[in-house]
């Protein structure tokens, strides 16, 4: 495993240089406007961005498995919902709730859960796979919506949003901004992980699993051990997620972990375009925006799955890159 | 001795046969929706996310051909070719343009498709549950129970169905065509047969057997828009224990898992007992990837 992994960008020694700068100017630009929006946002848009941003990481997470390592997992909504309902445990239980623990409850829930879908779906390929997920995710639908004891069934758990609490520095409650600059902080920082993970040797190993799954293991990679890592990975992050809906809107509820929470995520990763981590959140908010504009225009009963369900199915058959790789495109002509 | 005694006193005979007999019923009805499934896996490599709602919307139809005349069979039938027809369109818009590409993609398509035809249901219908008024009220007794004739009515169309489309698959001249290209979609090509039509054949086909299912099972419960999303994942979960695509193998793993469900059902609650077939779908994945009921591979 010494040889390095080939590089695109390597031969043009030049340009690498300048897509960087590129890179990093175009996400200072992007983080800049994030980090003013919810100073001139009324309160509602202010919560929506929030929002927005919080299913892009959902999504982002997921686009590791879909985009990166070719499997579309159906059940990320398992991971999402253990995330909401480990940092709902955590403020339940202990008695001054505190923002990080609940945090490690989170993300521990979700570990776990992907712990035991990584260990017995990435065995199978392809459908199989996403099969299994879905599967997978509907048992932890229904521990979860018929174990009232614990988890309150059909109602969920209710609590309130902790303290903003960074030691010796900073302890306040939560307002909208700060709470959008918290996820904001996240997001961002999930997404640069995830980027440098893409990037690394661990990453390209991924991507060729995606390319040629045999060819991998005949190199010497033992495949299977490298996909269970890509879905403990993408799970974390998915339960992150969790976490940070679930303290936004001080609830946990089974309806999250419900397969369609997944097929959400799946949809934002198609419309926005897989394989570019950043597509993802751009998919996000193109579904919420729209799902938002037309609720305004045909009233809040529109069933605006239906042209968006639309939109999803013309996309898969005629733009599988997604809007982002579609402007690529157009950019590059 | 006295502990084995007592162990087989507290087995519920009564309900164990009562449980069989529901079973069986639940698993005629689930075997004629898998059947369309693993035919359409089969044949041409979708996996249709969006059977469940050509399930409900065959329910939906023989509720209106019902309404409209009063006539339970004729809303079977109807609710069939309706079906067949929106079938074999949605496959002609939907699936023929991602023929030859990843069969992912039909899973993301016809994902949407689900989505996009149930909240057209929950659109069009709302969301109070219809009833199909039963066809015949008579009344058996099983026990303690007045078991309805209907629901030995079910399993009985629902077997004599799929032994009709077995008789279709293997003596029909689209039978016959619909086979080979299962066997060797190229070779089939180049012997003449007209592929694209069989896929749509294929996925109307399917459809129908969705809808027909749909109705019969609409006079057991209600008719609502959610009603697919259950019975597509415990029609998947049947098609992959039976093998994909093997015809044999979903019915028969359609029975033994509502049988399961079944029994499940004596000793825990309905919605938990769900979990018993989850279980049996990850033995199966982990022990014997191809399918329980299919001969190992070599």
């Amino acid at each position: 495993m010494t040889t390095a992994p080939l590089d695109k960008t390597m031969p043009l020694g030049t340009t690498k240089l300048s897509h960087t700068a590129v890179f990093w100017i175009g996400f200072c630009a992007v983080m800049a406007v994030l980090i003013v929006a919810p100073l001139i946002l009324p309160e509602f848009w202010r919560r929506f961005l929030t929002e927005i941003l919080i299913w892009g990481l959902l999504a982002m997470s997921s686009d590791l498995l879909i985009g990166y390592t070719g499997m579309v997992s159906f059940g990320h909504s398992a991971f999402f919902g253990l995330g909401m309902y480990g940092a709902a445990g955590a403020l339940l239980l202990v008695s001054p709730p505190n923002l990080w623990l609940a945090i490690l409850a989170g993300l521990a829930g979700a570990a776990g859960a992907a712990l035991f879908v990584a260990f017995f779906s990435t065995r199978l390929r392809d459908i199989y796979f996403t099969i299994t997920t879905l599967i997978f995710s509907q048992i932890f639908y229904v521990i979860i919506f018929t174990w009232t004891a614990v988890t309150g069934g059909e109602n969920g758990l209710i609590f309130t949003r902790p303290h903003l609490a960074i030691p010796f520095l900073y302890n306040a409650r939560f307002t909208s901004t700060t709470m959008h600059w918290f996820v904001l902080a996240a997001v961002a920082g999930s997404y640069l992980f995830l980027r440098r993970v893409t990037q690394s040797p661990f990453g390209m190993v991924l991507q060729s699993i995606r390319e040629n799954e045999p060819r991998t293991r005949a190199i010497g990679y033992p495949v299977a051990r490298y996909k269970m890592m890509a879905v403990m990975l993408s799970g974390l992050f998915a339960g992150l997620a969790g976490v940070l809906y679930a303290v936004q809107n001080e609830f946990a509820a089974p309806n999250f972990v419900y397969f369609l929470t997944s097929g959400d995520t799946v949809i934002y990763n198609v419309i926005g375009g897989i394989g570019t981590l950043v597509g993802p959140i751009v998919g996000a908010g193109f579904f919420q925006l729209m799902r938002q504009l037309l609720a305004q225009v045909f009233g809040d009963q529109f069933p605006y799955l239906i042209p968006l369900g639309m939109v999803f199915i013309v996309m898969i058959i005629f733009l599988p890159q997604g809007l982002l790789g579609f402007a690529r495109r157009w950019l590059n002509r | 001795m006295g502990a084995l005694g007592q162990f087989f006193h507290a087995i519920p005979i009564d309900l164990i046969i009562i449980q069989t007999v529901n079973g069986i019923v639940t698993g005629m009805i689930l075997a004629l929706i898998a059947s369309g499934l693993t035919l359409i896996f089969g044949i041409m490599d979708v996996v249709n996310f969006a059977h469940g709602e050509l399930f409900m919307l065959g329910a939906y139809a023989g509720v209106i051909v019902i309404a409209a005349t009063g006539n339970f069979w004729l809303g079977l039938v109807a609710s069939a070719l309706i079906l067949a027809i929106l079938g074999a369109a949605i496959q002609i818009v939907t699936l023929r343009p991602l023929i030859g590409r990843d069969p992912l993609n039909t899973i993301l398509v016809t994902f949407g498709l689900s989505l996009v035809l149930q909240n057209y249901a929950l659109w069009q219908f709302g969301p109070v549950s219809r009833k199909i008024p039963d066809p015949m009220s008579s009344h058996f007794t099983l026990f303690y129970l007045q078991y309805p004739w209907y629901r030995i009515l079910i399993a009985a169309l629902s077997a004599g169905i799929i032994g009709g489309f077995w008789l279709f698959l293997k003596y029909s001249i689209f039978g016959v065509w619909i086979r080979a290209t299962a066997q060797d979609r190229v070779m089939a090509q180049a012997m003449g047969i007209p592929v694209p039509l069989v896929y749509t054949g294929v996925f109307a086909i399917g459809s129908a057997m969705a809808a027909a299912s749909g109705v019969l099972f609409g006079p057991t419960t209600g008719v609502d828009h959610s009603m697919g999303l259950d019975w597509v994942l415990r029609a998947f979960i049947v098609v992959v224990v039976g093998g994909m695509g093997n015809l044999g193998g979903s019915i028969a793993a359609a029975i033994f898992i509502s049988l399961l469900e079944s029994y499940a059902a004596i000793w825990l609650d309905p919605s938990q007992a769900v979990i018993v077939s989850f279980v049996v779908l990850i033995l199966t994945l982990l022990f014997r990837p191809t399918g329980l009921f299919v001969a190992t591979p070599k």
